[in-house]
């Protein structure tokens, strides 16, 4: 089981609509490991020389006015940031940079659907806010580097000793989260049912079984 | 209860459902390429699982393959030695599970958007899935068809169900008739830039109205494909004649199965007073030739309109708004046709159809590329399309003008591939996504029509087409 309480440095961008293509270029999609994306995430911004896959990341020039490379950020856990974060292409790489950077949780009024759904499967939290709750946090993080706590089993994000948040998300993802689970072992339990349904449709709609190749 | 086009889809695949959470659906089709799915075929090995139903999986490479390979080129001969093993690994995974695919060597490889439908794979009523955020373009076959990540490729293979939740309904009316020089490209973008975009979010999207019926279905899939840019991962438009008149050119199913196949299709539509969470009425007729001046597809305007200043945008997108043109390097031009253009590119799953490439060809007129632009290319979308493009002498059109022709692939749509802008080229594209870095690193792109995109070649500026 997954810790339930996410505890860390909140990393912000100001911006609406950063696409998958920001969080990690087309580049590094050549890898074919599901792993290893961490020291790419951002990449555009986060370095000024142009990227490869075979870089490494304390080798290159870097934006040292980008936030994840000033301290204590390149330790941040919970992204905060503004509308429809992650939309664009559907590439889980942008999520498994996130998660290999080390954040947990990405705070945003609205995510693009299938980065959403992405996270779910790679243990990253997407959490939804209003803009107006999004607006005072950015304030709370502004003078100084702020730490938030975000308890999945209470669906709460505590920003200081007294306040918090609530937010709501499906049980049956965040139990992904929670408990490690795996969709396809999930899914082959209903085997049976699934076999069934397409016998029918082999019957019904013989067309999209009668193709050759 | 009146259905939505949707409804019916999602009703029609539905193999079992937690109202609450999330519904388990079947898919009839699974579109695969060299990019997204490596991770997947992994895991499936991972786990000693074998493809639940091998024939509803087609592959090919696209993403990162060469488009100046000519003849006798193949995996072994991509120079870009990462690009090179991911190109291999697909050949080897198709190979050891037994997955069709359309290989780099092949006649009908192509961008997998493109080479579905004109290869008949793309049937209606079906659901598609495919880890790559334009398979919205199927919709326009009156399909339930989205971009999923790569565990969902993975769920897709080993389960043959998709593990989802169930998406609003949202209705885009287009009624009119457009202006010449005006295309469905145009259409899509000025709806974009209407709605933004995050405005499809959460919601299939229905393309509806005279307009819409008007359509070839290379135009339809044009609108389809850049749904996901409207924020809505399904794009669709229901069955009609010109949907079963090209299915029939184009897929090989026998006569009498063609005719029971059309019965069912015939019923892919909305019912009459089927009930939309959200619609917009749009008139065709007053749209002008749109072209992106940002970073994001929404930041668009009409082609001889003003770019937008401080004073045109509420306060919380100004840092937006500077952002965008200070990395655009917009900082002294007040409109789009002050612009001088670098390079050009016609292609892309949006605009790489036989249609797309008679559009540019057709503006061309016997003049020359401007000597302001350092390379012009045409991508066909596929190696059919490119040989109907050669049959019809599209191709010497655009060579003698001074374009290259190159061989199908996603090409300059997205700089993983020797096709990639230099930094600060500004480009004028009939690709999908105008956002930092996407066509090279520090490139500048501007999206636009094919037509749009050939009268810049010519120009090396923008123009208004009826001049």
């Amino acid at each position: 089981m997954t810790n339930p309480i996410i505890t860390g440095i909140v990393a912000t961008f100001d911006r609406d609509n950063i696409d998958t293509d920001q969080i990690i270029p087309t580049e590094y999609l050549k890898s074919i490991k599901k792993f290893g994306f961490g020291d790419f995430l951002f990449d555009g911004w986060r370095y000024l020389d142009e990227g490869r896959l075979d870089m490494v990341s304390d080798e290159r020039s870097k934006n040292h006015e980008f936030i994840l490379n000033k301290e204590p950020y390149t330790n941040s856990e919970i992204l905060l940031t503004r509308d429809n974060f992650g939309c664009g292409s559907s590439r889980e790489h942008a999520v498994w940079a996130l998660r290999d950077f080390g954040f947990k949780a990405v705070i945003a009024s609205s995510f693009g659907d299938i980065f959403y759904n992405n996270c779910f499967k790679n243990s990253v939290l997407p959490i939804i806010l209003t803009k107006d709750e999004i607006n005072h946090l950015f304030e709370i993080c502004s003078s100084s580097p702020t730490n938030f706590e975000i308890d999945l089993m209470k669906k709460n994000i505590m920003f200081d000793d007294e306040s918090s948040y609530s937010f709501d998300v499906k049980e049956s993802l965040l139990d992904r989260i929670v408990n490690n689970l795996d969709d396809v072992d999930i899914t082959l339990k209903h085997k049976n049912h699934i076999e069934a349904f397409e016998q029918t449709r082999r019957t019904q709609r013989p067309w999209l079984f009668d193709y050759s190749n | 209860m009146p259905l939505t086009l949707y409804d019916k889809l999602w009703n029609e695949h539905l193999v079992q459902t937690d109202d609450t959470n999330e519904s388990l659906i079947y898919i009839d089709r699974h579109y695969l390429h060299e990019v997204t799915s490596p991770q997947a075929f992994e895991g499936l090995r991972h786990k000693n699982l074998k493809p639940w139903r091998l024939d509803a999986n087609i592959a090919t490479p696209d993403h990162n393959v060469p488009t100046d390979r000519g003849n006798e080129f193949d995996a072994a001969s991509i120079k870009d030695e990462v690009a090179k093993i991911q190109v291999v690994e697909l050949d080897k995974n198709c190979n050891s599970f037994g997955i069709h695919q359309f290989d780099i060597t092949s006649n009908k490889q192509g961008i997998v958007h493109v080479i579905g439908p004109e290869l008949g794979y793309t049937l209606p009523g079906m659901t598609i899935v495919c880890g790559d955020s334009h398979t919205s373009t199927h919709g326009a076959f009156g399909c339930l068809a989205m971009g999923i990540g790569t565990s969902e490729v993975e769920h897709v293979l080993a389960t043959q169900c998709l593990k989802i939740t169930k998406l609003k309904n949202m209705q885009v009316n287009f009624n009119g008739i457009p202006q010449r020089g005006v295309t469905s490209k145009d259409i899509v973008l000025h709806l974009i830039k209407l709605i933004g975009t995050a405005g499809g979010t959460g919601h299939a999207i229905e393309f509806s109205g005279s307009y819409i019926s008007s359509l070839s279905m290379e135009s339809r899939m044009t609108i389809c494909n850049m749904a996901i840019e409207a924020g809505a991962k399904v794009g669709l438009i229901e069955v009609d004649s010109t949907t079963l008149d090209y299915v029939k050119h184009h897929s090989n199913l026998s006569d009498s199965m063609f005719h029971q196949a059309s019965e069912y299709w015939k019923t892919l539509k909305s019912d009459l007073d089927a009930n939309f969470d959200k619609t917009i009425n749009i008139d065709v007729s007053e749209i002008k030739p749109q072209i992106t001046w940002g970073t994001s597809p929404e930041m668009t305007i009409d082609f001889d309109a003003n770019i937008p200043t401080q004073e045109d945008v509420d306060e919380a997108s100004h840092e937006n708004l500077l952002l965008a043109k200070t990395y655009m390097g917009l900082d002294d031009s007040k409109t789009l046709q002050d612009l001088s253009f670098d390079r050009v590119f016609i292609g892309s799953c949006t605009n790489s159809r036989i249609e797309d490439l008679r559009d540019a060809a057709s503006v061309i007129n016997g003049k020359q590329v401007s000597e302001d632009i350092t390379e012009a290319i045409v991508v066909p979308g596929s190696g059919m399309v490119k040989a109907q493009a050669e049959a019809e002498g599209l191709d010497k059109i655009f060579i003698n003008a001074g374009f290259l022709w190159r061989d199908p692939g996603c090409s300059m749509c997205l700089g993983m591939n020797p096709d990639q802008l230099q930094p600060y080229e500004r480009c004028a594209s009939t690709s999908n996504r105008n956002f930092e870095g996407r066509q090279g690193n520090l490139g500048r792109t501007h999206l636009m029509s094919p037509l749009m995109a050939a009268l810049t070649a010519i120009n090396g500026k923008i123009i208004d087409p009826l001049s």
